[in-house]
């Protein structure tokens, strides 16, 4: 955002589409098509035929690929032909930083647990999250952040007795 | 009365102190699931699931573990009204309709006769579909006992079949995504002979994907990136329900009896479709509009436009269990999620059950009386408290549930890569969703596709590969009939409007 627009300027910047349902329609339906061409394909390798007693591994699967492939199409040629889709947004730029804003430490997250364990790696993210999006003061964020974990740990290694990957910091605590 | 007898034993398992306690542990976490974003009856249930494993290998424990997770959806579907009346926000398909009258009625304070109305009308519809499923599941499983592969696989197809027609949207959209769940279910071992399917070399696809991972991230996940876009800040009504209001709506609601009773008709014949509920709301909400003398005031702030998709949704909701009891063929999400937690736990949904396991079914169909008038207290008492829980800012709840999701995704096969499974599958849910593809028969599929493929090869191994041993008796034949009716449906539904005008032109 330029320092120079003012409030509406910035309010039109915020609304503006970042991708047009047309687009997203002819890509989603692009991948379904992808992705039942796969099936197909995978299918007729290990045999879509009759075989010696009754039909082959890939007989059912073969045709629920070619469905799939049938119907992606059918959404991909309307979604094609019908032009006006192009002017109906997907999602605003807005939304879609406010997403990402959200699914990428999600990621991150979710890669850290193989590192960290559960219960760290989910005390960062709550953490994370508070302070990004909620804009909370640190005193607020620690206590919400590591006693959830606590209660979870509770929960699921004690009452439960599910036990969560861990990683160094229970190792060092000895709660293996 | 062979029944009352057999409902009567079920009542002694479901009364025991522990299943009592687990109904109210249910009913209280199925009305956070409900009430929280993110967070609805089927993937509340999956990701409970793998906490009762343990708990089915104890004697009866099948049971008691059936009893928590019922319970649990019987509190989401509560948990769902609450979410409507009070902040706008129908937090599943079916509650959208509860929002035309049920939140104007919060707006001008009488937010209390509004849940009132909302729950009473609800328990009414699930009494009314509990009695239903009481005395017509034995009669289904009983005519279902005589069923073989093709008559299992044709009502398997009448079930897919009944979504492609019935559902109203984009049926190409429909079909992929049914396809996709019926491929993803396909992937892995193949049981019969022993060739790996669609894994590519890589082992950790050997297992084949899980639904539960697929619920989880699909609607979880994909609902959290939903709502995201809407903004993060909740306004609700507030919500006070003391006695005095709840007897006034109490005295009023008798007004409403036709309303009640159509509605809840509605549902149980609807919930028994599958993905029945939501067009079974709307439809008693149309049609109360109709017939209600002031039925031009719906939308304004009605208690009757609460009453009548209320009572609706909670009664298919209800009857969405009875071919998931009776036939191994859920009606719904959830019950598809409780299906699969019966094949985890070792058991064969289907007619036999009644046969083999009959304390587990009628315990079951006694817990939902129980349930059902527990969730009434727990909710009347409760409300306040369970609105509280709405008033936690979104920057926290909402890492929170990411946190209880990855922790479900986890344990059902404490594996990572299920995890990494259930980022992918919010991805895929929020693009879906955003782009009208239907989620529910993807799971449905995802959860039925190797009983569907097993029966299908069964059928066709029998006849030699001849496909008209789906039309090779009355029986077999009718039901497949029937599907081919269902599927094609809109075409047929236009093809007889225009004859019919066609013939009321000559007539004039």
């Amino acid at each position: 955002m330029s320092a120079s627009s003012g409030a509406t300027g910035m309010e039109n910047e915020k609304q503006q589409s970042a991708a047009s349902v047309r687009a997203v329609e002819i890509g989603v339906a692009a991948v379904v098509l992808l992705f039942g061409a796969i099936v197909v394909f995978d299918s007729y390798r290990v045999g879509a035929r009759w075989g010696d007693d009754g039909p082959q591994a890939g007989y059912f699967p073969f045709y629920v690929g070619l469905l799939i492939c049938l119907s992606s199409a059918a959404v991909l040629v309307r979604a094609l032909r019908n032009t006006a889709l192009a002017a109906e947004s997907f999602v605003s730029r807005e939304a879609l930083k406010m997403i990402l804003t959200v699914l990428v430490p999600t990621v991150v997250y979710v890669a850290l647990i193989a590192f960290l364990g559960f219960y760290v790696a989910s005390t960062i993210y709550i953490a994370y999250f508070m302070w990004r999006l909620g804009k909370y003061a640190w005193v607020k964020i620690a206590p919400i952040a590591i006693g959830v974990s606590v209660v979870f740990f509770l929960i699921f290694e004690i009452w439960f007795a599910v036990p969560l990957p861990k990683g160094p910091l229970e190792a060092a605590l000895g709660l293996n | 009365m062979e029944e009352i007898n057999a409902l009567l034993q079920g009542f002694g398992v479901a009364l025991s102190p522990f299943n009592l306690l687990l109904m109210f542990v249910g009913v209280v976490l199925g009305i956070i699931i409900g009430v929280l974003p993110g967070l609805g009856g089927a993937n509340g249930v999956a990701i409970l699931l793998p906490l009762t494993f343990t708990m089915a290998q104890q004697p009866g424990g099948t049971t008691s573990a059936i009893i928590l997770l019922s319970c649990i959806y019987w509190g989401a579907l509560f948990g769902g009204a609450i979410t409507s009346i009070l902040f706008n926000i129908p937090g599943e398909p079916w509650s959208v309709a509860t929002t035309f009258d049920g939140h104007p009625l919060a707006q001008h304070g009488r937010a209390g006769s509004a849940l009132t109305a909302a729950f009473t009308s609800s328990f009414f519809g699930a009494l009314v579909a509990v009695i239903m499923i009481t005395f017509l599941s034995p009669v289904v499983a009983g005519f279902a006992l005589r069923f073989g592969p093709p008559e299992f696989f044709s009502v398997y197809l009448l079930t897919f079949c009944a979504f492609v027609g019935m559902s109203g949207g984009n049926a190409a959209k429909t079909v992929a995504s049914m396809m996709i769940g019926f491929a993803l279910a396909a992937v892995g071992l193949d049981s019969v002979t022993g060739t790996l399917r669609l894994t590519f070399g890589f082992t950790s696809l050997l297992k084949g994907f899980d639904f539960l991972i697929a619920v989880i991230g699909l609607f979880g996940i994909g609902e959290i990136l939903e709502t995201l876009e809407e903004g993060l800040a909740f306004k609700g009504a507030a919500a006070r329900i003391n006695m005095k209001v709840v007897l006034e709506t109490w005295k009023e609601l008798p007004r409403y009896w036709a309303t009640s009773l159509r509605s809840a008709a509605v549902g149980c014949f609807m919930g028994i479709v599958p993905g029945g509920a939501t067009p079974a709301s709307f439809m008693s909400y149309g049609l109360a509009q109709r017939f209600s003398k002031d039925g031009k005031d719906f939308g304004k702030g009605k208690v009757e436009g609460v009453v009548a998709p209320e009572t609706a949704a909670h009664a298919a909701g209800t009857s969405a269990l009875l071919p998931m009891i009776t036939l191994g063929v859920p009606g719904s999400p959830t019950a598809a999620v409780l299906l699969g937690g019966l094949l985890i736990w070792g058991l064969q949904p289907g007619p036999l059950l009644f046969v083999e396991k009959p304390d587990f079914v009628w315990g079951l169909i006694a817990s939902m009386y129980l349930g059902n008038i527990a969730g009434l207290i727990v909710v009347l008492t409760c409300v306040p408290l369970f609105a509280a829980i709405l008033r936690v800012p979104f920057s926290i709840i909402a890492p929170v549930i990411i946190v209880i999701c990855a922790i479900g995704a986890y344990t059902v096969h404490n594996s990572m890569f299920d995890v990494y499974l259930m980022v992918v599958f919010g991805v895929i849910g929020y693009a879906f969703k955003k782009l009208r593809y239907p989620l529910a028969p993807m799971v449905l599929a995802l959860v039925l596709g190797d009983r569907a493929e097993e029966n299908f090869r069964n059928a066709i191994k029998g006849s030699q590969g001849d496909l008209l041993v789906f039309f090779s008796n009355g029986l077999v034949g009718s039901l497949t009939g029937l599907a081919l009716i269902l599927l094609f449906w809109p075409l047929i539904g236009a093809l007889w409007r225009g004859l019919l005008r066609r013939g009321s032109r000559r007539a004039a």
